[in-house]
């Protein structure tokens, strides 16, 4: 043993790559079923892109749960918002989207993103104040607001952009498809991907090299320790949960653009997903939020592929595997 | 009262809750007519889902958003065995046990696999699990119907244009409707009373026991998967009850009335308005919330109509009818804060003695 040794800090904790590799054994695992190796390819993308758009909406969800046990049911309230936050900035712009122009359209995708990240990040902060502060450390009390601030959320989107869906067509330069081969690859879900990627890696870096990431991790890690140590852990927590509204809209951005229509109660079917996701990924953990959305994803379009009417049942059942597999998910967190 | 160690306490509360058993009991001779007895016949139900659902959410302290998967496991096992087999009462039966064996199992299932680790599983696996039951529901139409669901014809005693006795009582006529209403109201009563014992039993006041703590609960020797996953099964069970009782009555099962979002959400607002971890609470809540959704919708379309003749922006949309969830979730959590314990704990605080 060297000097250096001494000196040195704790030993790292060996990195755990098996879950990491999961979703690359379901790809070669159903690969056989699909039949051409072009659906294949497009289906896998369409997966990737997936997965990117419900991990930028999960993340959020996971993080605010880890820090103040805090399980958010109005976070799909935060998806809807985003799309209509979206159909605010795009619809009076549509005459710019059908311009056929990369730096233009990708403009107006930053300028719908950066709107939604203002106006939910807000709308967060109200949400945490009004619904959230009154029952912290009440853990049945707080489930029941938030179910409640849900459903007057849902309804007030409802009453101020009226029950219809609102069709929103993504700008010119989205549409269409990269053609690899005899694979068509949409172009849209390359830039999702792209987002949720720049995404990752922004959080990942945020959470990993600041100050306020280090904090943010140890608070997953043991609450009461960082109170202890002299941080106001609460209103960093505010700081989190108006970050993880932020994220929950960008992802109802990306997902309005992706399914080109915008409607209220598409926040509640996507929660249902995001809830699998944080599940499988391991309460706490954005990088098994990262990995078991890739991996919802994945399965959510080979399934809808193989069995369409079965998609759902089959994210369902990689939630029991890995449950089996796992008892606290894919990568769990401190004590949970 | 009956099969209780605990009746409700405080005058008004008893007078309250003894007001609408006995309305109810006599409703087809107090409200006669097609409205109010469907009104009736909806307040027994959603009384038995919420007592049921009580069980859960007041007693053991979990919060399930599948009971009204259950609901419509109870109905489409009635509704498809009578649409598959015609009216006959053994298709009832078989209807009714085979809804309770799917729910329990599937009941079974869910707590065994989210209970293992941590409580909060529970609440969203069941979240998953009921919105895959629905899609699930909806694409499988060569057996559900789809979203049209299915009509069913009952047993000949049911049936509307069936005369029990030729002449009228009490200026009615007993017919089909009221011999309907009367099982409906006797099945609920039958299951309101089983969880009524369930809840006084030492299997109960374990489950209580868990929801103030855990970790002491454990300590002591209880298991606690255990319970909890029994707990869930038995409010199952009473949820597939309602639901049965509930195609029987509407002779037609389809998502809207068996698997709506909007039953799971009205089932919490009943127990959490009613009073949570009391049973009798869920018999007020739901004949507060019944009617209040008949004669709430009608308010809001007056003052709807109201603010859009005045000009005013965005009101007209805040109270059309169509929104009154809107107004009953806000409802919802205010209760949920100032009124943890609901219209039971608001009435019995008078001459609360025993503490």
């Amino acid at each position: 043993m060297s000097l250096d040794d001494f000196g040195a800090a704790l030993p790292r904790p060996k990195p755990d790559f098996v879950p990491a590799l999961t979703p690359l054994v379901v790809a070669l695992v159903v690969a056989p079923f699909i039949g051409s190796a072009s659906s294949f390819v497009t289906l896998t993308a369409a997966g990737l892109a997936m997965g990117m758009m419900i991990f930028t909406m999960a993340s959020g969800l996971t993080l605010v749960f880890g820090m103040m046990d805090v399980l958010n049911f109005g976070h799909g309230a935060f998806i809807s918002l985003g799309a209509y936050v979206a159909t605010l900035v795009l619809l009076p712009l549509a005459h710019w989207a059908q311009v056929d122009s990369w730096p233009l359209d990708l403009a107006l995708l930053a300028l719908a993103l950066a709107a939604a990240v203002v106006v939910c990040g807000l709308f967060g902060l109200i949400f945490e104040r009004l619904v959230v502060v009154p029952v912290y450390g009440q853990h049945l009390k707080q489930i029941l607001a938030t179910i409640g601030g849900s459903i007057v959320a849902e309804q007030l989107l409802y009453a101020l952009f009226g029950p219809d869906q609102i069709a929103l067509a993504p700008p010119a330069s989205f549409r269409g498809a990269f053609v690899l081969g005899d694979a068509a690859i949409e172009k849209y879900r390359v830039v999702a991907t792209v987002v949720g990627l720049v995404v990752f890696v922004g959080l990942t870096l945020a959470l990993n090299r600041t100050r306020i990431g280090l904090l943010i991790r140890a608070g997953v890690q043991d609450r009461e320790m960082v109170e202890a140590l002299g941080y106001r852990i609460d209103r960093l927590f505010v700081g989190v949960f108006m970050a993880g509204a932020s994220l929950a809209g960008v992802g109802g951005v990306l997902w309005a653009l992706y399914r080109e229509q915008v409607h209220a109660s598409m926040g509640g079917e996507l929660l249902v997903l995001c809830f699998i996701v944080i599940i499988v990924g391991g309460l706490g953990s954005v990088g098994g939020c990262f990995i078991s959305a890739i991996l919802v994803g994945l399965i959510d379009n080979y399934a809808g592929f193989l069995a369409p009417k079965l998609a759902i049942v089959a994210n369902i059942l990689l939630m029991v595997v890995v449950l089996l597999w796992r008892p606290r998910g894919l990568y769990p967190v401190g004590g949970r | 009262m009956i099969l209780s160690g605990r009746p409700p306490r405080g005058r008004t509360l008893q007078a309250l809750v003894i007001a609408v058993t006995l309305a109810l009991a006599l409703a087809p001779f107090l409200f006669p007519g097609v409205k109010p007895l469907n009104v009736a016949a909806k307040v027994c139900v959603y009384a038995l889902l919420g007592a049921s659902y009580d069980l859960l959410l007041g007693y053991a302290g979990m919060v399930s958003f599948a009971h009204v998967m259950f609901f419509g496991v109870g109905s489409y096992g009635v509704g498809l065995a009578l649409y598959g087999l015609g009216p006959s009462w053994g298709a009832v039966a078989l209807g009714l046990a085979a809804g309770l064996a799917v729910s329990t199992l599937l009941a079974l299932a869910i707590g065994l696999f989210s209970l293992r680790v941590q409580a909060i599983f529970f609440t969203m696996v069941t979240l998953a699990v009921s919105y895959a039951f629905n899609v699930l529901a909806s694409q499988l139409d060569w057996l559900t119907g789809g979203e049209d669901g299915r009509s069913f014809r009952v047993p000949e005693i049911l049936q509307p244009g069936f005369r029990l006795i030729d002449r009228e009582a009490f200026g009615v006529a007993l017919g089909g409707r009221q011999v309907s209403y009367y099982l409906v109201l006797v099945g609920c009563v039958v299951v309101f009373l089983a969880l009524l014992r369930i809840v006084n039993s030492p299997f109960g006041r374990v489950l209580e026991a868990i929801r103030e703590n855990p970790f002491r609960a454990e300590a002591l020797g209880y298991r606690i998967v255990f319970h909890r996953t029994l707990a869930t099964c038995l409010a199952a069970a009473g949820a597939t009850f309602a639901g049965a009782l509930n195609a029987l009555w509407l002779r037609y099962v389809g998502p809207d009335t068996a698997l709506a979002g909007s039953i799971q959400i009205a089932t919490l607002v009943v127990v959490v308005i009613g009073g949570m971890g009391t049973l009798y609470g869920a018999i007020l809540g739901a004949a507060l919330f019944v009617v209040a959704q008949n004669y709430l919708q009608t308010l809001l379309g007056a003052v709807s109509t109201a603010a859009g003749d005045a000009g005013l922006p965005l009101l007209p949309g805040l109270f059309h009818p169509d929104r009154w969830l809107l107004w009953l979730g806000l409802l919802f959590i205010l209760a949920v804060y100032f009124a943890p314990a609901g219209l039971v704990g608001a009435l019995s605080r008078e001459d609360d003695t025993t503490p």
